[in-house]
């Protein structure tokens, strides 16, 4: 799969004199959903107004469908649809208006039967006329995804986009970023919802102060960095772990009524089936069993701490 | 044909043109009955009330000779507001993203903006000059050098505005270069007489108000007489156009204020 996106030794230092980035070097496949996640202030919402010109890098370069983002500053930014974080629009045009606006703006002469589809796509028909100012914000939130896509862009970052949005939307917003992905738009998304990028992301990069500290396939990187846990519930509770369950990575739980065993999903033999009959022989009872696996959130916080 | 098959982004100038045109006439009878009333004001007060006792000014009657200075007067002053408006809003809004992150060079956002705020002043300057008539009967000596003072006064004093609307990071200082420099220096630039009237030291002075050449160019184009030669206002205008030009490029090229 060729890259649309190369992101080479990107750096950029402030005027107050603040590293926000630090030789970043990222390529973003063709065609996938790529989730930047990183605490407040990692760096994303500045790696993501470099590459669309809204800020300029100190150094490195950027290169989209194999358009330097300086030099051939058109070819790159026709290729490219922003929706930013915060719910920026001119109060008093109407959806209409500032939809064909945007395609304009980008390059691309009138097209009125495709500014309908994007506006029948967002839910947004109905509303045409009316003035931004009167819509709810997760209106409002929808009209900048339809700016977006009005110059049809091959690469969409969507900074935030369901920060603040109910369920409803939240759900609509997901869809709509899957059938993107099915024409082939390539989706670059930064999350503070890591469930989000669990439920939705491809691939996985993780920024923390300005530094790249991972990129990789979500799955693989679930089933690297992820731990499984076995909790049993005992019939009788236990008030320290007995003698021969050395070995196992067990520890009490719930005041000694449960026994949890942590186990890595990386290695072929789990010692599930080996713990089950040490308990058997030495007598210890349970009622039930639950098996859990550590989600995203809890990989990416385990990460970041790591780094503090 | 797509931008980047292209080297003028023809799309984009018109989007930001059309909004900006858009915006005006939205707010369409403000925008007009605001210059039509203070322009009548200044024409039953001058004009009428205290013209009537004044004599004729190189020839020419004082309720006509006014003309010329009164319209430079809302066209420098309506120019500046429009167009630093105009770049102001987005910054302030934040909507600026768009323009900054959209396949259009500084030429392209200029000529639209300034275009816009240019295209707003001339057809205000035509109204006051049809409102004037009401008024004061009078002729037109040059026409296309009259149109050529009122495109490139717009112009340059667009391109003026759209400096300040870069550089004001809050309303008031978007408001203190045109309430503080220019309406004096339109004021005090031969509005309502002519500089030959001033005592000894205050004409040179005024010769130092870039003003005076426009209003003397301005109204040479009308009368055939001016206070300056006609040559030195056109040589002054360019001389602003020029600088207001290269202080836009300059700030887009470092970023200055647009981009961090």
């Amino acid at each position: 799969m060729s890259n649309i996106l190369s992101i080479q030794n990107l750096g950029k230092t402030y005027a107050s004199g603040f590293e926000a980035l630090k030789n970043v070097n990222l390529d973003i496949r063709r065609g996938e959903i790529f989730a930047l996640l990183g605490p407040n202030g990692a760096g994303k919402t500045t790696l993501i107004s470099i590459v669309c010109g809204i800020v300029k890098a100190s150094s490195g370069c950027v290169l989209a469908d194999g358009h330097d983002i300086v030099r051939e500053f058109r070819a790159a930014r026709e290729r490219i649809g922003l929706v930013p974080q915060e719910l920026l629009t001119d109060a008093f045009e109407s959806v209409w208006a500032t939809v064909s606006f945007s395609r304009g703006l980008f390059g691309k002469p009138r097209d009125d039967a495709y500014i309908e589809k994007v506006l029948r796509e967002l839910s947004l028909w109905d509303k045409r006329h009316e003035k931004i100012l009167a819509l709810s914000g997760g209106m409002k939130r929808r009209v900048m995804i339809a700016k977006a896509l009005s110059h049809e862009p091959k690469i969409l970052f969507l900074d935030e986009p369901t920060a603040g949005v109910d369920v409803e939307l939240r759900r609509d917003m997901w869809a709509l970023v899957r059938r993107l992905r099915d024409d082939g738009v390539t989706i670059i998304l930064t999350t503070h919802y890591i469930a989000e990028a669990e439920e939705m992301a491809d691939r996985i990069g993780v920024i923390h102060k300005g530094e790249l500290i991972l990129v990789e396939d979500k799955a693989a990187l679930m089933a690297k960095l992820g731990k499984k846990q076995l909790t049993l519930h005992l019939q009788q509770p236990l008030n320290e772990l007995p003698p021969g369950l050395e070995g196992y990575t067990l520890e009490l739980a719930d005041n000694g009524h449960a026994l949890v065993y942590t186990f890595d999903t990386a290695t072929e033999q789990t010692g599930i089936g080996a713990l089950l009959r040490r308990l058997n022989e030495l007598g210890i009872d349970f009622k039930s069993l639950r098996s859990s696996e550590s989600s995203l959130e809890e990989i990416f916080v385990n990460l970041v701490r790591s780094r503090c | 044909m797509t931008a980047s098959a292209m080297h003028f982004n023809i799309h984009g100038v018109r989007a930001i043109y059309r909004f900006e045109m858009a915006r005006w006439f939205r707010t369409l009878l403000s925008s007009i009955a605001s210059p039509v009333i203070s322009t009548s004001l200044y024409f039953i007060v001058f004009g009428a009330a205290i013209g009537a006792r004044m004599g004729e000014i190189g020839g020419v009657p004082y309720g006509a000779f006014i003309i010329p200075g009164l319209v430079m007067l809302t066209l420098l002053t309506e120019s500046i507001s429009n167009a630093a408006f105009g770049i102001f809003m987005p910054k302030w809004s934040g909507t600026i993203y768009e323009v900054l992150s959209a396949p259009v060079s500084t030429a392209e956002i200029v000529i639209g903006y300034v275009g816009a705020a240019a295209t707003k002043s001339v057809l205000l300057g035509f109204l006051i000059l049809a409102t004037a008539r009401v008024f004061v009967p009078y002729g037109i000596e040059h026409p296309l050098w009259m149109l050529a003072f009122l495109v490139l006064t717009a112009v340059s004093f667009s391109l003026f505005g759209f400096i300040i609307g870069i550089w004001a990071e809050s309303w008031e200082k978007l408001q203190i270069v045109p309430l503080m420099i220019v309406t004096p220096l339109a004021f005090l630039g031969g509005s309502f007489y002519s500089i030959e009237m001033l005592p000894g030291i205050w004409r040179e002075i005024a010769l130092f108000n870039p003003v005076v050449y426009l209003i003397s160019g301005f109204r040479w184009s009308f009368f055939g007489a001016a206070d300056v030669g006609v040559g030195t206002s056109l040589a002054m205008i360019g001389v602003f156009l020029v600088l207001c030009l290269s202080t836009i490029v300059w700030m887009f090229r470092s970023g200055y204020k647009i981009k961090r």
